[in-house]
């Protein structure tokens, strides 16, 4: 009985605290959308984070591209060769990448290297009262802190993915065309054939800015929301993680399913 | 403008959590005064700060500041309010991805549309003030702690505030920091015709500069005084608290049951 | 802590690559720069069976793509299915063409190619094609395959 009761107010208690969460979550998400005409008014703090989350993480997010495209030629290359028809080899490495290796690896990474900076970044300032102290000193920090980070991630992430899905495209070339001899001139224009730019190209897009919208909201909530000690910071940058790549997959099946199936 | 008293507080009452902080605080701050609000730690005296400063909202109980409640203003008039007040965290609160000079010069770029040259000037007198003219482009990692609070400083005075708050100024600083810091604290507040509120446990050193002290204790001011009043006072909490003595009304232990039965040593039968 | 000058350039060099990423997916991986219908007319063809074909799939005349496939429905008193398909403007083809679908490559994907005839008149929008070949399916080649040279075995024992 003692048993029982313990686990409904375990429940009781995770639900309230969740819908708290989400509550306040929204609140944040609202405010930053508020704040975000201040941040674009003056853009040298956009263009700031910019530099932090897009260009730092550009070599991470190419070299990553490159590989994917390399393991995607041979795998590609390997498999096609069985029916005869590797000349498909350019459709397939080009239609995995732009419609969800390009996305989805992007955000995962983007999630690892920019999202735990985000987090971390804001906890700690949360934990040294820098976030306090601009309050005190009457400046909004959502509108200082958070909503210039959001823009900049959303800006970012479609720009990354395109390069990523640009360099595995040309690591499939490579291993494809250049080290196994696939012809040339088929790679690219069955690729061309067939790869559509509404359906595959925008529809790529569109997936990455909604990844890269859920991933920034998640690490600038989770590090705005984190307890301002070690554990609280370390324990919301590791939620970042955890939370934003598991919303990326759940989001990339819904929209998967509805951009794909006619 | 019709009260000589800058800041009122009456019957405050604040839970946090469920857990009762502030039961039912009056107290008033003059103005042009340095006044400090002392007790052990955990107190609550942070929290009546924050209060102050509109960061925290009271359950019942008003805060007037320049004859406004500011726990019944809205978000914008909070934010005009508190472009006069400065406020000097505890550990500084420096920006950390901004320089000294940067720093000192947030809040006039923030809330003033001076030119860079005016802003140059401006910070770099407000850093002679406290000394640091010479460190204005250095990274706030690259200071000591007492350095630290004192760019706080300058930062806080940045827009020549009618309130300075202190959030345990001399907490961790060496003896000299603390007499530089000190010194500070009662110099600006006269130069600046400021009026001055220091939360502090810094018995000696608040003593030799501040106009006015109360004593918070469980959530009540349980003693007032000029410091010379609280010296002589024969008040037994007082007496503990500034001799620092172990034992006395605050009790050494936490509440705890007698030790023989925690160790279950006592007799039996 | 870097340059401002020096961050302003680092930020303009990632946003042109992003972009650069960008137009090179859309022109040389996409078909963006292809053929795309912007101005053109419809036609319709009937088959018996359209095999593999698929909505989007090129309508070429001597190899050259010169329209799209727009719709393909089953027309349900012909018993027969009604492609439907929109040709550029700038093509022009005779009454008497012929439509086939046909398969690029042994497993390639299937298209619609067009042989011109020689008529005087030329096709308008909504007009049908007179003469339509279906879709080969690889089995029914197979089977025919097979019982011919059953046959010819045959044939050649007596």
């Amino acid at each position: 009985m003692n048993a029982l009761t313990g686990v409904l107010r375990y429940l009781g208690n995770y639900a309230i605290s969740s819908v708290w969460r989400l509550g306040y979550g929204a609140r944040l998400f609202l405010l930053t959308l508020l704040y975000s005409g201040e941040s674009f008014k003056r853009f040298q703090l956009v263009l700031k984070e910019l530099y932090s989350i897009g260009v730092l993480s550009l070599v991470i997010i190419m070299v990553s591209g490159l590989f994917v495209g390399f393991v995607l030629g041979l795998q590609g290359y390997n498999t096609l060769e069985k029916y005869g028809s590797e000349q498909a080899l350019g459709i397939l490495v080009a239609l995995s990448l732009v419609r969800e290796l390009g996305p989805v690896v992007t955000a995962l990474l983007f999630a690892g290297r920019a999202g735990t900076a985000i987090t971390a970044e804001i906890g700690l300032m949360k934990a040294t009262e820098q976030l306090s102290a601009m309050e005190m000193m009457a400046v909004e920090p959502v509108a200082r802190v958070v909503a210039p980070r959001f823009w900049a991630g959303v800006i970012s992430m479609p720009l990354l993915a395109a390069l990523f899905s640009t360099m595995g495209v040309f690591g499939g070339y490579i291993v494809g065309v250049v080290l196994i001899g696939v012809d040339e001139g088929s790679f690219w224009s069955q690729m061309q054939s067939s790869v559509d730019f509404h359906e595959d190209i925008l529809n790529g897009v569109i997936k990455s800015f909604v990844f890269a919208v859920a991933v920034t909201a998640i690490a600038l909530l989770e590090g705005y929301d984190s307890k301002p000690t070690a554990e609280g910071v370390s324990r919301a940058t590791t939620r970042t993680v955890v939370t934003s790549s598991l919303m990326v997959l759940f989001l990339d099946f819904i929209l998967t399913s509805l951009m794909f199936t006619s | 403008m019709s009260s000589d008293n800058l800041v009122e507080i009456k019957d405050l009452h604040f839970t946090y959590d469920r857990r009762p902080i502030l039961t039912g605080i009056n107290l008033s701050i003059p103005r042009g005064k340095v006044v400090a609000i002392m007790g052990g730690s955990g107190s609550g005296k942070t929290t009546l700060l924050r209060l102050i400063g509109g960061q925290l909202k009271p359950n019942s109980g008003t805060v007037k500041v320049d004859g406004e409640v500011v726990n019944e203003m809205s978000h914008k008039e909070l934010y005009a309010l508190r472009r006069r007040m400065g406020m000097l965290f505890q550990f500084g609160a420096l920006y950390t991805d901004l320089s000294v000079y940067d720093n000192v010069a947030f809040p006039l770029r923030e809330h003033t549309n001076l030119t860079e040259s005016m802003i140059h000037d401006l910070v770099l007198l407000k850093l002679n003030a406290v000394g640091l003219r010479g460190a204005h482009k250095l990274m706030p990692a690259d200071l000591s702690g007492g350095m630290a609070r004192r760019v706080a400083l300058a930062r806080a005075i940045a827009l020549d505030p009618m309130l300075i708050m202190y959030d345990e100024p001399f907490t961790g600083l060496d003896p000299i920091s603390l007499g530089v810091t000190g010194n500070l604290i009662r110099r600006l507040n006269d130069a600046l015709g400021a009026t001055s509120i220091m939360v502090t446990h810094d018995v000696q050193e608040s003593l030799q500069i501040v106009d006015y002290i109360y004593f918070v204790s469980n959530g009540q001011i349980v003693a007032q005084g000029t410091p010379d009043e609280i010296r002589n006072t024969e008040l037994p909490f007082v007496h503990q608290f500034i001799y620092g003595e172990i034992d006395g009304p605050v009790p050494f232990h936490y509440p705890a049951d007698p030790i023989a039965r925690d160790l279950q040593v006592e007799a039996r039968g | 802590m870097i340059e401002r000058t020096k961050m302003d350039l680092w930020v303009g060099v990632f946003v042109a690559a992003g972009f650069a990423g960008l137009l090179f997916l859309s022109m040389k991986v996409g078909n963006m720069s292809g053929f795309s219908v912007t101005n053109g007319y419809t036609l319709h063809a009937y088959f018996d069976n359209v095999g593999g074909l698929k909505v989007r799939a090129p309508v070429k005349s001597a190899g050259v793509v010169v329209g799209r496939v727009s719709e393909i429905k089953f027309d349900n008193e012909r018993y027969e299915a009604d492609v439907v398909m929109k040709i550029d403007g700038r093509f022009k083809f005779p009454k008497d063409t012929s439509a086939s679908i046909l398969t690029s490559g042994l497993l390639g994907e299937q298209y619609i190619g067009l042989d011109a005839g020689g008529d005087d008149q030329m096709l308008k929008n909504g007009d049908k094609f007179q003469i339509t070949q279906s879709a080969v399916v690889l089995e029914k080649l197979i089977s025919q395959f097979m019982y011919n040279k059953a046959s010819e075995s045959d044939s050649n024992k007596k």
